[in-house]
């Protein structure tokens, strides 16, 4: 190990012009020349074109063997990019990976600045501290875990229910958790599915089938994942599953419980409010597991101690009143999310008369009206249960597209609307209008949907709706709803008098994303869906290792979509069962015993657990702190926290980090404060 | 170190901008100080004996073999002194904390020159009828008021020694260890140490019972009477032990008193402030910001509290005022 200051310290400096990406803002040239010239111990400064090219990375490997560079610094695009090809180019040549440091000129200079003269200086200045800190970086081993081939997928909508499959089917076991009391989330409310519109249950249910029986798959439903603690091939996960006051060993499903139940409570969750179901139910009847739950919120027995009546006719005495939450913990080595979407709240936008207006109904409230298995058992009808709409007006992006509640494009809404013009049309013959900004149908088979469903006759309006009312102006608006839009291709304002208006809502984070992520170690966008780890190479991995997503949590898709992330995530987190460990980047924090006092204030810092306070009585702190490297994920929150500097972190030390700030500081040697020392010292 | 037999090793103590306490801890050696009269010929010592700077001057350099200087460089005449101190010391150590990392007087840092000198000349408490003040405009003989400066800021120094001021058996054992040297009898530390003082903690010499911390209240002690036997920090009350440097034996702490800082950062620590602050800020209790607040108004004058000894020796240095 080559100490920081000395002679022996032989610096290589990098600086990418990434084509035009780097070299259009920032004087490559011209900073490497000075990098060669001012910044201490830089033996040699280039630059490149493309630095990640194969030539440039055997340039690096040429100059650490024919030069006898000890340190290599690369000015370039991101460490997330390319640290791992630098580290790579280091390594073969012989040098330890984590002699090389990395400096980001691109996302945090050329891109964020217009003026090439402060871009210089300020690419300048990033490489004087990466130097600076290269000096004094260490030569490191990587760890290497063990990788637990259980897996958890957290959601049981066709995502999870697609990933848990294609682990399971491999061979590897999947706890599957899902909150609500059934698998199948929102596909199993849909009647049809776009394009091809085969029914929604006859696709889903078998694979809930499967999942549900899979000798692979542990299904936790009515469950919820209270905490998790560890990393990467080993975490340890606390689920929740909340009591369904039965015993589901002895419970057959005949559904005898739920037919005699006298409490009927309105369904808000499946049946999206247009329905009832009793207070022990099973959300619909290919629920899987085939279990009903005690709604306890709305059981008479619970509310007011008398009733029983499920439990006076259940045939195998399964009724359990007094069944407690059961608390479980598993080992996982990878946990794929897959928790989904909430609808986009349609009240919130008043002039569209949603829960004022009768008969405005919501997206989800008409894939229920039109379901088979539905309150109306597929019959379209109006709030009043019986007459058939003859004019109905489909309103799309209600919530999206618009900057005062959303602004992305909630990407199912146009096919779901021309879907829904169709089984109008199909089912009541009625005249269909669809109100839209724009019809987007790019995947496979879409548009060609898009120009049956104008074949069928329904009139499309391109105009966002201003105003759903029931305020008559106009002779033959009597009693209907009026639809006002401007048809921006005829220019012209319109009334459209309608009986039932379908509200495409949009789709909106889950509202506990935030915990969620939060509990998982992941964050959300500003919008609030998942961050994916590369928007474009990298959609189902998170910046957290081990932690996947997949399907409408990471962002508004239909079900196509959500079933490739499903397999995709799940392909991920097999290729990582089969390497069977995995190296870590050995970025640690550790305790100088010597130094450690036993003040404990860093002992409940940790966010992984890795920090327990050793008992010693022969010191006078009565102990103290270790840590455990094989939990440890390098956060530094202990490094900081620590009093008495006895804690360190691996690849982040004081040295490192204080050489940085003064190398991007002072990047002007004329100016430096070490030479104004030196020149106290002599 | 070269040892003439036949003339004595030269011993020098000087004070810059200081209070004094540092002579005073020196004194309290006790018999210890005859053996410092009886191994060094005392060349200079301006409370204990007379002597000009012109004498000093007048010395060859290198001619002083240990000199212990305290008091931080406040001003000109401070800054002149540590130079020509230097130039004639074989050995100069940083004495005390001012000399170390600033104390008490670096906190004036914290403010402009006019406001310091309206507090020091201008206050109700000071007896100043004619309205005397320095005369700032001018680089007069008394010299410039400029930030204060620890004393390895100016010159280089060979040895730090902490405390405020330092403890009166850790001075024993320092000038022990160097007449000791000078006889040949054992080797002095690499230079630029810390000496006269533990490399880890307070809290390493404080026997207090100590478990997981997490404060909902600062209390300060005039409130209430501390537990004896707990942490003094998980009572509520801002102890510094942590990330202060052992070598006093704890002796605040023992005394039911938070330790305050005076041996300055850990060995290793850069900034002894900063430490204590994340330190302090971690365990504090509460996940709600308007109570985090609260508690957090619970701390009187957290610049004076967290760096109280080491304002210009951290990497603040001063307030830019």
């Amino acid at each position: 190990m080559i100490p920081a200051n000395s002679d022996d310290v032989r610096i290589g400096v990098y600086v990418c012009q990434c084509g035009s990406n780097i070299g259009s803002v920032v004087d490559c040239e011209g900073v490497a020349a000075w990098a060669g010239e001012n910044l201490p111990h830089v033996a040699v400064a280039r630059e490149n074109k493309f630095m990640c090219s194969s030539l440039g990375q055997e340039m690096i490997e040429k100059d650490i063997r024919e030069l006898g560079l000890n340190r290599v610094v690369v000015a370039a695009c991101s460490p997330h990019l390319h640290e791992a090809t630098f580290r790579g180019a280091c390594q073969r040549a012989g040098l330890n990976p984590f002699l090389f440091d990395m400096v980001s000129i691109r996302e945090q200079v050329s891109w964020v600045n217009t003026d090439k003269g402060i871009a210089t200086e300020k690419a300048k200045a990033l490489i004087s501290g990466g130097v600076r800190r290269v000096a004094h970086n260490e030569p490191l081993d990587p760890i290497t875990v063990k990788i637990d081939p259980n897996v958890l997928v957290v959601g049981g909508g066709i995502a999870g229910i697609q990933a848990a499959l294609e682990i399971a089917d491999a061979g590897y076991h999947v706890y599957l958790v899902e909150r609500e009391p059934s698998l199948g989330g929102h596909m199993a409310q849909f009647d049809k599915t776009f394009p091809t519109l085969d029914c929604s249950a006859c696709i889903l249910t078998p694979k809930m089938f499967t999942a549900g029986n899979h000798k692979n798959i542990t299904l936790l439903t009515y469950s919820e994942v209270e905490k998790v603690d560890g990393y990467i091939g080993n975490f340890t996960v606390r689920i929740r599953q909340k009591a369904r006051k039965l015993n589901t060993a002895t419970c057959t499903g005949c559904g005898l419980c739920e037919e005699k139940c006298p409490k009927k409570v309105i369904d808000d969750v499946f049946e999206a409010g247009l329905g009832y179901r009793k207070a022990i139910y099973r959300p619909f009847p290919q629920a899987v597991p085939k279990y009903p739950v005690i709604d306890t919120e709305n059981c008479t027995y619970f509310q007011r101690g008398t009733c029983k009546v499920c439990q006076k006719f259940c045939p195998t005495g399964a009724i359990d009143f007094g069944q407690e939450d059961e608390v479980l913990t598993v080992n996982v080595g990878n946990i794929i999310l897959a928790t989904g979407f909430d609808l986009f709240d349609c009240r919130r936008i008043p002039q569209y008369g949603y829960g004022r207006l009768a008969n405005v109904f919501t997206s989800l409230e008409f894939e229920r009206l039109s379901n088979a298995a539905g309150p109306t058992g597929g019959k379209v009808v109006l709030r009043d249960g019986v007459s058939v709409p003859q004019t109905v007006c489909i309103v799309h992006c209600a919530g999206s597209r618009d900057r005062n509640y959303n602004k992305y494009c909630s990407a199912i809404c146009c096919m779901q609307s021309l879907k829904f013009a169709h089984l109008v049309k199909e089912r009541t013959g009625a005249r269909v209008y669809n109100c839209y900004i724009d019809i987007r149908t790019p995947a496979k088979a879409y548009d060609e949907f898009y120009q049956h469903i104008i074949e069928e006759g329904i009139i499309f309006v391109r105009g966002k709706v201003a105003e759903v009312t029931d305020a008559v102006r106009l002779a033959g608006e009597e009693g209907k709803l009026i639809v006002q839009v401007e048809d921006t291709l005829v220019g012209k304002q319109r009334r459209i008098p309608v009986d039932m208006v379908i509200l495409s809502a949009g789709l909106e984070p889950r509202y506990d994303a935030k915990e969620v992520g939060k509990l998982f170690g992941i964050s959300c966008s500003m919008d609030g869906w998942f961050i994916e780890r590369h928007p474009k190479l990298d959609p189902v991995a998170t910046m957290t290792d081990g932690i996947f997503i997949a399907g409408s949590c990471q962002g508004p898709k239909d079900i196509p979509a959500a079933v490739a992330q499903g397999a995709a995530a799940a392909a991920r987190v097999q290729g990582l069962i089969s390497r069977r460990e995995i190296t870590l980047e050995p970025v640690r924090a550790q305790v100088d015993e010597a130094k450690c006092s036993g003040c404990r204030i860093c002992n409940t810092m940790c966010p992984f657990n890795a920090i327990s306070f050793r008992a010693d009585p022969t010191r006078p702190g009565g102990g103290v702190t270790e840590i455990n490297p094989a939990l440890c994920q390098g956060c530094g929150t202990c490094v900081a926290a620590c009093p008495a500097g006895a804690i360190r972190g691996t690849h982040f030390t004081d040295e490192q980090i204080m050489a940085q700030i003064e190398g991007v500081l002072l990047r002007n040697p004329a100016r430096e404060h070490a030479v104004e020392k030196e020149a106290v010292y002599a | 170190m070269a040892h003439n037999g036949e003339s004595k090793p030269k011993f020098a103590m000087y004070w810059a901008a200081s209070c004094g306490g540092c002579e005073i801890a020196v004194l309290n050696t006790h018999e210890l100080i005859l053996e410092v009269d009886a191994n060094f010929d005392v060349v200079f010592w301006p409370v204990a004996m007379d002597a000009k700077y012109h004498d000093v001057e007048a010395m060859d350099d290198g001619s002083i073999t240990l000199c212990l200087f305290n008091g931080a460089i406040r001003n000109d005449e401070n800054e002149e002194m540590a130079h020509l101190l230097r130039r004639k010391s074989q050995l100069l150590v940083a004495f005390g904390s001012c000399a170390s990392e600033g104390c008490i007087p670096g906190l004036a840092n914290l403010y402009s020159k006019q406001t310091m000198l309206d507090t020091a000349f201008s206050t109700i408490t000071t007896d100043n009828p004619g309205a005397v003040r320095p005369i700032i405009a001018y680089d007069m003989p008394e010299g410039r008021i400029e930030i204060l400066r620890t004393l390895d800021q100016v010159v280089k120094v060979d040895y730090s020694m902490p405390g405020c001021p330092p403890e009166s058996h850790q001075i024993a054992a320092v000038v022990r260890l160097v007449i000791d040297a000078l006889h040949g009898n054992a080797a002095l530390p690499p230079r630029g140490a810390v000496i006269g003082a533990g490399d880890s903690t307070v809290c390493d010499e404080c026997r207090r019972t100590r478990s997981e911390k997490t404060i909902t209240e600062f209390r300060r002690m005039a409130t209430f009477q501390p537990d004896p036997v707990q942490c003094l920090l998980e009572q509520g009350i801002l102890c510094s032990g942590m990330a202060t440097r052992s070598g006093c034996d704890a002796r605040c702490p023992s005394a039911n008193m938070p330790c305050i800082g005076c041996y300055g950062p850990a060995a290793g620590v850069v900034d002894q402030g900063a430490r204590m602050m994340s330190a302090v800020a971690s365990v504090i209790g509460g996940n709600d910001p308007k109570e985090i607040r609260a508690i957090m108004r619970g701390i009187a004058d957290p610049a004076g509290t967290f760096y109280r000894f080491s304002l210009p020796s951290s990497l603040l240095r001063h307030a830019k005022v």
